[in-house]
């Protein structure tokens, strides 16, 4: 048996094909649109996450700390009221941090914890000295924290004994090659004779001439802080559940709790603009793309007049001439949703051949989840169901009469 | 004698209601059509034949008086009820053909019947191909209107009005934009349809020689029906 369209959809694909030129247009409207909604999401998406990704390849998701010393000086001998003055913090352990440690890998959403000692030091080779952080770590857990062995331009990320990993930029300004010797000075008057097992390129110069890792027992001898640590870094599964986490350990342990969000508060207000932005533009393409199928589907409804009283006469209902053209903005959304999403995948690949980064890597992948696609599908077709709202209920009220006579 | 298949009492109807160029265009119209008549409605322009026309084919209402189909009193149905009635009961032949023309000659002749049951099928096709060879057009079937003559055009309306085998059928000039020739063709036919199935035809016709070779002549004059006679053979 032929497969047979029912009434609506047969007719409502008819009209479309019959006002062919009006169609193209809407079509073309509506694929426009599409493709700019989908290309612009599909962009920012990426590139947010990859400004995200990249600020968060050296850094912790989440950093617990000591809390904060403060002096509280009382002015009356009862101890009514008391004058809190900020005071020099100095370098101190976390108290009970193995403890501590347990209760942060125990927190859902915290997927590694990772304790770190870190404190200030100089390198110093023949007579050159440079300023930097020492950092006492178990790699193994570290690695977990920060990719560090995706950075490693010589060596492992590995350390034990005097065997250190040092940044590109440090072994560059103090002429150090894989297994050459390297002093480090405390300022509380401490040395150690160190080994250069690795060098990394962390993508970041600055850190790439301060970061010297060494063991955590050889740091915390070093910095005169015995089986302590100075922080914790976590990493948690979700990066925008970072801040829930770190206000939960906050509470139930009173430390010095960040998560990243509050280290790069300027960078995700940055973010949430370009997002607020996006969606305005989105919103106006809608209304737009809405407004040009109304209209030309007004058009359609006037020109269609007397065919829309041939069928009444011929025993059509309103509701059946209403769904005639209700399907052809629904039709028209639905593939302009589709001819949208392949023009934003050529847009996004075109794109992706001329903007490179500073390392000639694309700037973006030309990719298109299917999410997007989806979604595009979705708004466009209601968006041409409630576009075509209008001009259907005006062909359905017609009096067929007046439509034929015309 | 059966039922009529449409009876018409007292039946009225004004435009503008209620406003000070309120106009009455029939005024007391009594009227009925038996099975298988086939009776021509005449009068000048302007004597109210399309209203009436219009009126009985359930595409405007009247204003007072009673209007039954098949002895069903129209007054109280739904606007819903009344669009099925007639999409069901009523086949109409107009003076421009009122073709679709976005659709085949054959698919034009299936519209009342996927109206009627939400899509085609085999039985609609078959149906409607007989009608199309019924009418000589078998050939055309896969033409748009707009490939066609207009006596073709016609031939395929009338086919078309023929799909749910109704028991009225309507027409409003039906040979009037054609010439003599093919005004008789289609008159024939319509003729012949109506021999065959039994339907009762109305037709607004203003060619004497036509409402000569009707049953009956119904005679309008300003609203009025000044006259309603078998035709004289």
């Amino acid at each position: 048996m032929k497969f047979r369209l029912p009434f609506a959809p047969l007719v409502a694909l008819r009209f479309l094909r019959e006002g062919r030129m009006q169609t193209l247009l809407i079509l073309a409207g509506t694929t426009g649109g599409v493709a700019v909604i989908v290309f612009l999401t599909q962009l920012i998406t990426q590139l947010q996450a990859q400004i995200v990704d990249r600020v968060l390849g050296s850094q912790a998701h989440v950093v617990i700390r000591p809390a904060e010393e403060i002096n509280r000086r009382a002015i009356d001998d009862a101890g009514f009221a008391s004058i809190v003055e900020p005071r020099a913090q100095r370098l101190r352990s976390i108290d009970q941090w193995e403890n501590i440690a347990r209760l942060a890998a125990d927190m859902p959403g915290v997927t590694a914890v990772s304790p770190v000692v870190t404190g200030p030091a100089f390198a110093v080779r023949g007579q050159a000295s440079k300023s930097v952080a020492l950092m006492g770590v178990d790699a193994e857990r570290y690695r977990r924290i920060v990719r560090m062995e995706e950075y490693m331009v010589a060596g492992r990320f590995a350390v034990d004994g005097t065997r250190a990993v040092i940044g590109s930029e440090l072994a560059k300004d103090l002429g150090i090659r894989m297994d050459d010797k390297l002093r480090v000075a405390l300022p509380n008057g401490r040395d150690e004779l160190l080994q250069v097992g690795g060098i990394f390129d962390i993508g970041n110069k600055d850190l790439n001439r301060r970061w010297i890792f060494v063991t955590l027992p050889l740091a915390q001898s070093l910095l005169d802080l015995p089986g302590g640590v100075s922080n914790l870094d976590l990493t948690v599964a979700d990066i925008f559940e970072a801040q829930p986490v770190a206000d939960r350990l906050r509470g139930a342990t009173s430390l010095t709790v960040e998560s990243w969000m509050q280290t790069n508060a300027q960078l995700l207000a940055a973010l949430r603009n370009q997002s607020v932005s996006n969606n305005l533009i989105r919103s106006f393409v809608v209304i737009i793309v809405a407004l040009g199928i109304a209209s030309v589907l007004v058009v359609s409804v006037v020109q269609k007049q007397k065919e829309i009283g041939i069928l009444r006469a011929m025993g059509a209902s309103r509701s059946m001439i209403l769904q005639v053209f209700l399907i052809q903005g629904a039709v028209v959304g639905a593939v302009g949703s589709v001819l949208g999403s392949v023009l934003a995948f050529t847009l996004l690949n075109v794109f992706s051949a001329i903007y490179r980064n500073a390392d000639g890597q694309p700037l973006f992948a030309a990719e298109l989840e299917p999410r997007f696609i989806a979604m595009a599908a979705v708004v466009a077709t209601a968006v041409g169901l409630l576009s075509a709202l209008i001009p259907a209920r005006r062909a359905a009220r017609m009096d067929p009469v007046q439509a034929i006579r015309s | 004698m059966s039922t009529p298949v449409i009876e018409l009492a007292g039946l009225t109807k004004a435009y503008n209601l209620g406003t000070p160029v309120e106009t009455e265009v029939l005024h007391g119209i009594d009227l009925s059509l038996a099975e298988g008549e086939f009776a021509a409605l005449i009068g000048p322009s302007g004597s109210g034949k399309s209203t009436l026309l219009n009126i009985i084919g359930l595409l405007e209402r009247p204003t007072g008086g009673r209007l039954s189909i098949g002895g069903r009193d129209t007054a109280s149905l739904s606007e819903a009820e009344i669009t099925q009635l007639r999409g069901r009961s009523i086949g109409f032949v107009f003076q421009f053909h009122h073709l679709l023309p976005a659709f085949t000659a054959l698919e034009n002749v299936m519209m009342p019947t996927i109206i009627a049951r939400g899509r085609a099928d085999d039985e609609a096709e078959a149906t409607a191909l007989e009608l199309l060879d019924a009418v000589g057009l078998k050939a055309h079937a896969l033409k748009k209107p707009a490939a066609l003559s207009g006596g073709q055009q016609q031939r395929v309306a009338i086919a078309r009005a023929l799909a749910l085998r109704p028991r009225l059928i309507l027409a409003d000039e039906p040979t009037g934009n054609l010439d003599t020739h093919t005004a008789d063709d289609i008159f024939a036919l319509l003729r012949e349809f109506n021999r065959q199935s039994n339907c009762a035809c109305l037709i607004v016709t203003h060619d004497p020689r036509l409402a000569a070779r009707c049953d009956r002549i119904v005679r309008l004059v300003d609203g009025h029906i000044a006259d309603d006679s078998p035709a004289s053979v």
